[in-house]
């Protein structure tokens, strides 16, 4: 499993990071992007799965 | 202030300011997705009010067909001239795009999670100093006693301003944000005292005498394309995080344990697992979101088949948006371990509330430390909890009894 931050559609709401730091970092001005290519370790798939569905801006997408 | 009819109809003749929405839209605003997804008021010169999700998330992204220019509806629309458009009063919530995104991109840094982080020790230290001070008396007013000065010291101390003109502030509010209802001369008079801009000027002068590591400080040293920023700038900008920062954040706490006051197996739940705070404080947030932001139609257009005319204002309310039951499955209730919860409580896209990591670190601890000092509490029977008026809803007195 991969993730990956659109950052066109990414505002900062900074959901992802709060939910999985292991996964997402972000900027200083706050915008989130991936970790590690996205590479999601199958222990955090379940995290993975939360953190897109947090995201307000639907900035964030799953690849298998 | 001037005495509105009652709202005789929700879809044709809404009113924002009227008691049975100020003590409890969620019914209206039931009601209005039911009947009537975008309604039409007469009032304000003419108000547009879309209560479902999909429709607040598209005019939150539609920066063509409304503008930020004004984002609180009044008697008053902001004339061609009045507006150095298109920074407008308070940027960079007044701006449009292009200058919106340089004004916020400067601010930026300030509000991101990792700065926040480091107030939050301060903000710990403050809200315990709150609750001493409350001691061991039973009842009293959560509002006025805990939730408000929390954020008002913390703004207060993040622009490097007196704590002891915390009664200053709340004032300033109150002028800003709580008279909508207003008539054009009493709030021209309001703006003409110029009481706020001359607090203002007084902590500008004393910075630019005396620089210091806080935001009036950064603010005046800071610099766009090279030039330092525009006094007009600077100064909205510092209203903006005085009133923007404060009141919304009071609401957000007020809310929470006007919640938590009724709900004894909340307070059990989070008393035994503090680890679920951070998801409760999310469903808290959506369910009693506290801010609805305004636009302004820019041009004539269709939306939806409404017929939307340039100058119309258009209310914003992401707490209608928030318990749209197409979007959150039991909307009405709250869940606070709801795992999955995309709430805009802090707006959707360019605006997205810039304070939104300090409000979430604000309500987190202020939660957390009035649930260890206090876990049973409840309302005050003998008292009412009243409830702003306006564009910022929150709890206004808020009589609680500790058990």
């Amino acid at each position: 499993m991969r993730v990956h931050v659109d950052p066109e559609l990414c505002q900062g709401h900074n959901r992802c990071y709060a939910i999985v730091p292991e996964l997402f970092d972000v900027d200083d001005e706050g915008n989130a992007h991936e970790l590690n290519d996205g590479v999601v370790p199958v222990e955090l798939e379940e995290k993975a799965r939360l953190a897109v569905a947090n995201c307000p801006e639907f900035a964030i997408s799953i690849s298998e | 202030m001037t005495h509105r009819p009652p709202v005789r109809d929700w879809t044709n003749d809404f009113d924002h300011t009227d008691p049975r929405w100020v003590a409890d839209p969620y019914p209206i605003w039931e009601q209005l997705r039911e009947q009537c997804p975008v309604a039409h008021s007469d009032r304000y010169g003419g108000t547009w009010l879309p209560v479902k999700h999909e429709y607040v998330a598209e005019v939150a992204y539609d920066t063509e067909h409304f503008t930020s220019r004004s984002v609180v509806v009044s008697e008053v629309r902001p004339g061609d001239d009045d507006l150095p458009a298109p920074i407008g009063v308070a940027p960079p919530i007044t701006s449009d795009p292009p200058f919106h995104a340089l004004a916020r991109r400067l601010l930026l840094p300030a509000f991101g999670p990792k700065a926040i982080r480091g107030l939050e020790p301060y903000t710990r230290a403050l809200c315990n100093g709150l609750l001493d001070r409350i001691g061991d008396r039973r009842e009293f007013d959560a509002s006025v006693e805990y939730a408000q000065d929390i954020p008002l010291r913390v703004i207060a101390r993040m622009l490097g301003f007196p704590e002891e003109d915390a009664d200053q502030f709340r004032h300033f509010i109150r002028l800003v944000l709580e008279s909508v209802d207003a008539t054009a001369e009493e709030r021209q008079a309001q703006v003409n005292a110029g009481e706020l801009d001359a607090y203002i000027d007084a902590r500008i002068a004393e910075h630019l005498e005396h620089p210091r590591d806080d935001l009036t400080t950064f603010l005046l040293e800071a610099t766009l394309d090279g030039e330092k920023l525009h006094p007009d700038h600077v100064r909205g900008t510092m209203v903006l995080l005085m009133i923007a920062g404060i009141d919304t954040t009071w609401s957000a706490i007020g809310a929470s344990l006007w919640h938590l006051a009724q709900h004894p197996e909340d307070r059990a739940r989070l008393a035994a697992d503090p680890s679920l705070m951070p998801t409760a404080v999310e469903e808290l947030l959506r369910a009693y979101a506290p801010v609805t932001m305004a636009r302004l139609v820019a041009k004539d257009f269709d939306f939806h088949g409404c017929p939307m005319k340039q100058g119309d204002w258009l209310l914003l309310p992401f707490p209608a948006a928030n318990r749209d039951p197409d979007v959150f499955p039991h909307a009405e209730r709250v869940v606070i371990d709801r795992a999955e919860n995309r709430h805009a409580a802090f707006g959707l896209g360019i605006h997205r509330c810039l304070g939104s990591n300090l409000a979430r670190m604000e309500l987190q601890t202020a939660l957390e430390q009035w649930i260890r000092r206090y876990p049973e509490f409840e309302l005050a029977a003998s008292d009412n909890v009243t409830w702003s008026a306006g564009q910022v809803r929150g709890p206004r007195t808020l009589p609680l009894r500790i058990r």
